[in-house]
């Protein structure tokens, strides 16, 4: 417990030390975050495109694009 | 797009592998310096993010200068992808520089060379940024910004080296310099284990980015097709 | 082919232009880019008197006297020249002696009276045991020299 508290403690930088690894982890993290939303939602609405667009063909309208 | 796709996720894996073993060597698998106690730690982030804003910048530029040139549209993308990655790496360099400047030096900013051009790095990237989507036209946007990124290249080796050039409060190189680097070996271990994980989360972040400005462009074709389709 | 010649070139002499006037502008702005003065600069009479200065250096050895009402007196050398400094308030944590600082202030008389003192780091990282130890091996010297040698001279 004790040893614990020494290594949060940070030798007495604990205010300097976490929240630089935070910032850090936190600014990271939300940008590939966004970058994997983003590419999901891409390819997400491609495949719906083009599983719509055999449908297109035998006559069906283009309901795909309309949905977003 | 297919080998991109495969990569993807190795590149993800490295990158948790390489940034625990990092952050344990680093929190607490390393010595605290002789000097600055344990406000050291600081560094094992503040440099990889450092190099990180140079290289990508570089990556940036480069690319951006092919597109420019040869007119690739991949290197186009590329660029495109990189910068908001770079911008987020400087910001982060000067957020943990002022972290660790501070308790050690006294200070959380001063205009000394080595801040103020890494301050420009981080304006250079938020206006290559907002020049690549000021256009109506992408490709004129990509053209604009990549003169912009041409010409801010100027600015990474007076980085590199404006802590030689001139008096600054920054000290001088560590790693890369002459008679090899004045750090310990067992603080140069974290040290170059975060620097592989930001390369590596580099990479990785910039395989998804890519693979979503190509699946989005390949969107924009199918609907003018399926537009054109339609009004026939 | 030959258009993509042509934009080559352009982007070539583009960038050999710009990096030939980012280098005329430094230059010229040398003088106020250096972040500090150094003791030489001031014995060499380049700095004014009266006016707001950075002066930077070692904290010579032996030279720290705390005075009264927090008052701290010390002398920055570059191993040429030294001038002595004083300054009143709270010091940072890598004050010390043969550490690098850097002084904000204005030259009164021969006494460099400081509003700021900032430290300043050397490139060295290591474990306290392996200070301690290169300390009593006899090789702190040459470490610390060279260390002092990159601190306190003018950095060019």
């Amino acid at each position: 417990m004790d040893e614990i508290g020494k290594f949060l403690e940070m030798g007495g930088y604990a205010g300097f030390v976490w929240p630089s690894y935070a910032a850090v982890l936190a600014v990271l993290a939300v940008l590939l975050w966004l970058s994997l939303r983003g590419l999901r939602a891409a390819e997400g609405e491609l495949s719906r495109l083009e599983g719509d667009a055999g449908g297109a063909r035998r006559g069906g309208g283009h309901e795909g694009a309309s949905e977003t | 797009m297919k080998l991109a796709t495969v990569v993807t996720p190795w590149l993800g894996w490295l990158t948790v592998v390489l940034c625990g073993a990092g952050l344990y060597l680093g929190l607490y698998g390393s010595p605290a310096d002789y000097q600055q106690g344990e406000t050291v730690r600081i560094m094992y982030v503040h440099v990889p993010a450092a190099w990180m804003a140079l290289f990508c910048y570089t990556a940036l530029a480069v690319s951006a200068g092919v597109g420019l040139i040869w007119r690739h549209p991949v290197a186009e993308v590329a660029a495109r992808a990189t910068a908001p990655i770079g911008a987020c790496f400087t910001f982060l360099a000067l957020l943990t520089g002022s972290l660790w400047g501070k308790p050690m030096w006294g200070t959380w900013w001063v205009w000394d060379a080595r801040l103020t051009s890494m301050l420009v790095l981080f304006f250079l990237y938020l206006g290559y940024l907002a020049l690549n989507s000021a256009f109506d036209d992408p490709q004129r946007g990509a053209r604009a910004s990549a003169i912009l990124a041409l010409v801010g290249l100027i600015n990474v080796p007076i980085i590199k080296f404006s802590v030689d050039w001139w008096n600054t409060l920054h000290q001088p190189a560590s790693i890369v310099r002459m008679g090899g680097p004045s750090v310990h070996p067992a603080m140069l271990w974290p040290l170059f284990l975060m620097i592989g994980a930001f390369t590596t989360y580099y990479l990785w972040v910039l395989m998804l980015r890519m693979r979503r400005e190509l699946t989005a462009s390949r969107l924009r074709a199918r609907r003018r097709m399926q537009a054109e389709e339609a009004g026939v | 082919m030959k258009r993509k010649h042509k934009r080559l070139t352009f982007a070539a002499v583009g960038l050999a232009l710009v990096g030939v006037a980012a280098a005329l502008a430094l230059s010229a702005f040398e003088e106020s880019i250096v972040f500090f003065h150094s003791p030489t600069d001031v014995a060499e009479g380049k700095v004014e008197m009266d006016r707001r200065i950075r002066l930077g250096g070692l904290v010579e050895a032996g030279s720290v006297q705390k005075q009264a009402d927090a008052v701290t007196g010390f002398r920055i050398t570059d191993g040429a020249h030294a001038i002595a400094v004083t300054y009143q308030g709270i010091l940072p944590d890598l004050f010390r002696e043969g550490q690098g600082v850097v002084t904000e202030g204005r030259l009164r008389g021969a006494t460099f009276v400081a509003e700021e003192v900032l430290a300043k780091h050397d490139e060295t990282y290591m474990p306290p045991e392996v200070a301690d130890a290169l300390k009593k091996s006899g090789r702190w010297q040459e470490e610390a020299g060279k260390g002092a040698a990159k601190t306190g001279g003018p950095g060019k």
